[in-house]
């Protein structure tokens, strides 16, 4: 019993994790209509990055939030320039756009492997949130706990982005039809950018708030990039709710399918997401069939 | 065939089967054996993501499944012809798989599918360690001697994989002309008009990928056999990246492009390993470059750039005729 609760609160924070991945994913994909093979690597590389800035291999050290901040910024300025110097090149091409994000996630590996080394590197958990909750024989990590408020807060502030403003009136008529929402006077190739960055800067804070559970290592990209995109099979492409959904539902597979069936673990992560292709093409909150 | 390409073919044919006769060491016999049995993989692939129009993101999986059940039935003390065959029926058996479950999409669901296919194949190889050795793979111990003849050696191995090799091409020729290979390319470049004639185009993709799957597992095979080892780094998604660079640089759907493609990676590589210690790099860099500014590959490419550079010194030269006059 102890071990099935305490594998339910690690559930629920990887699932927040997932989440903050997962929704740039989604809305890059629904907007652009490619998946962005960089994601995991845009993840990884905000991890490193904020594990720089406070471990104080600069001459300067931060407090944790201000490197995640700096991390994220840092990621999304990238992302706007992988947008703007390579996939605009090769506008309605969405097979040729896919194979560039693929090379460049090669690059960025490699690059990460160049700088940091193939050593994991650890990031501390962040002052003040190194406490632990008691409750009967349980013990929860304050920091756990952290994540799962900060991904409910970001969910809530991308559905207000997405549900109340212009911004996210235009980005929702992007999704349902791009054409038309040119005709209409959005500036859609301007969306792209818009969107790209942002999911750039949430994968690098999602990255960093990872790194003091997950650590960051030579890889991790190459971990994340299939659970980001079976969240998205599974909840269905350009759709938020899908995303928040997704992550959940996998992120209890993950942590239950590892506790229990550690050799078949990764055959049981993509179970759900071979039935749902079956059964619901679009998935289950999505808008269309990429 | 024109005259001329007639004559490439026969000096190319002479050149590859004298090969260890005038290839100087056993290095670079053994880095073209390689170079033969991934033209076979790319060759393979180029079906699908070629003639088919459907880009496969997930084959270094088939490719794996087909190397891992030989590793693991010679472990289990079968012997090279249960191996071979097995792994041959395994190969296919998953490739159905991978169809029936990909041809759901074309495009870039065809592309997502076999991907995370791909990454399940990995995990599986990874995780699987009572099946797969894990981490630590499976090691192979000697070779099979088909007809009763050795092939330990760099230049029997060479000959082996060099017959294979042919064989593969002259099938791949002959579908590419059948009535097949006509009917899977309208499916790619027309599929409601292929529709609307009467073809059932998901048979006729699905065959594509059974054809793709079938050289795809002969050359795991070969593989297998050349390196004498398997671990889950063959099965990952940078291999199958790696064969697919073969296939779009040399050329998707030409039946050349793919042989030049998989003697270009091989050869940067090996040269790139003797500098540097990884190549991920270069890979992602000649990634971007080929799709952004040569997408049809560098035999296509290169073909449509000579024509152009002929045309236009013919077009000068008339014109300084012309001014003359």
């Amino acid at each position: 019993m102890t071990l099935y609760l305490l594998l339910t609160v690690n559930s629920i924070t990887f699932g927040g994790l997932l989440f903050l991945l997962a929704a740039g994913f989604s809305l890059i994909f629904g907007l652009m209509r490619i998946p962005n093979l960089t994601h995991g690597s845009l993840f990884m590389l905000g991890a490193y990055f904020g594990a720089t800035f406070v471990g104080g291999y600069l001459s300067l050290t931060f407090n944790f939030w201000i490197a995640a901040l700096m991390a994220t910024v840092l990621v999304a300025a990238f992302g706007t320039v992988i947008e703007r110097l390579f996939l605009r090149q090769l506008p309605g091409q969405p097979m040729a756009q896919v194979l560039v994000t693929l090379g460049i996630s090669f690059i960025v590996a490699d690059f990460c492997l160049m700088v940091w080394g193939g050593d994991p590197v650890r990031v501390a958990t962040p002052p003040g949130l190194s406490g632990y909750v008691h409750y009967g024989p349980l013990v929860f990590p304050h920091y756990r706990l952290a994540v799962i408020a900060i991904a409910v807060v970001i969910a809530v502030a991308l559905w207000l982005l997405l549900d109340r403003t212009r911004l996210g009136a235009m980005i929702r008529a992007g999704v349902d039809d791009p054409d038309m929402a040119r005709v209409v006077g959005i500036r859609v190739s301007q969306l792209f950018t818009i969107v790209f960055a942002l999911g750039a800067g949430l994968a690098a804070f999602a990255g960093m708030i990872g790194a003091p559970i997950l650590s960051v290592y030579p890889g991790l990209d190459q971990d994340m990039l299939p659970l980001a995109l079976v969240v998205v099979i599974l909840g269905g492409t350009g759709s938020l709710l899908g995303s928040f959904v997704g992550s959940i539902v996998i992120g209890f597979i993950y942590n239950f399918g590892q506790a229990l069936l550690p050799e078949l673990s990764y055959f049981v992560l993509f179970l759900p997401m071979l039935i749902v292709l079956i059964v619901r093409p679009q998935g289950l909150f999505g808008r269309f069939v990429p | 065939m024109s005259g001329v390409r007639l004559i490439g073919f026969a000096v190319t044919f002479v050149a590859l089967v004298t090969l260890p006769y005038w290839m100087p060491g056993d290095y670079y016999l053994n880095v073209s054996s390689q170079i033969l049995y991934y033209a076979i993989f790319a060759l393979g692939l180029n079906i699908l993501a070629g003639y088919a129009g459907l880009v496969s993101l997930g084959h270094a999986g088939l490719f794996g499944i087909a190397a891992y059940t030989t590793g693991y039935m010679l472990q289990q003390g079968f012997g090279h012809p249960a191996a071979i065959i097995g792994a041959l029926i395994m190969g296919m058996a998953s490739m159905a798989l991978y169809a029936v479950l990909s041809l759901r999409a074309t495009g870039i669901g065809f592309i997502m599918i076999t991907l995370a296919l791909g990454e399940i194949i990995w995990g599986l190889a990874y995780r699987w360690t009572s099946i797969t050795g894990g981490d630590n793979g499976i090691n192979l111990h000697g070779r099979p001697h088909p007809f009763g003849t050795a092939i330990d050696t760099p230049a029997s191995f060479y000959y082996t994989t060099l017959t294979v090799f042919l064989l593969s091409v002259a099938i791949m020729m002959v579908f590419v002309r059948s009535p097949l290979g006509a009917a899977l390319m309208g499916t790619r470049d027309q599929p409601r008009r292929m529709n609307a004639l009467g073809y059932h185009v998901w048979a006729i993709r699905f065959w594509a990928c059974m054809f793709s799957g079938l050289l795809t597992a002969v050359s795991g095979i070969l593989f297998v056999y050349y390196t004498q080892f398997i671990s889950p780094q063959a099965v990952d998604l940078t291999s199958s990246a790696e064969v697919l660079l073969m296939v779009i640089s040399g050329g998707a759907g030409t039946l050349l492009g793919p042989i030049v493609g998989a003697a270009l990676v091989i050869v940067v590589k090996s040269v790139v390993s003797g500098f540097i210690e990884r190549w991920n790099m270069l890979l992602g860099a000649i990634f971007v470059f080929i799709v952004i500014l040569m997408p049809e590959g560098l035999v296509p490419g290169s073909a449509r750039l000579w024509r152009l550079v002929s045309r236009k010194s013919r077009l000068r030269r008339d014109l300084k005729a012309e001014a003359k006059r």
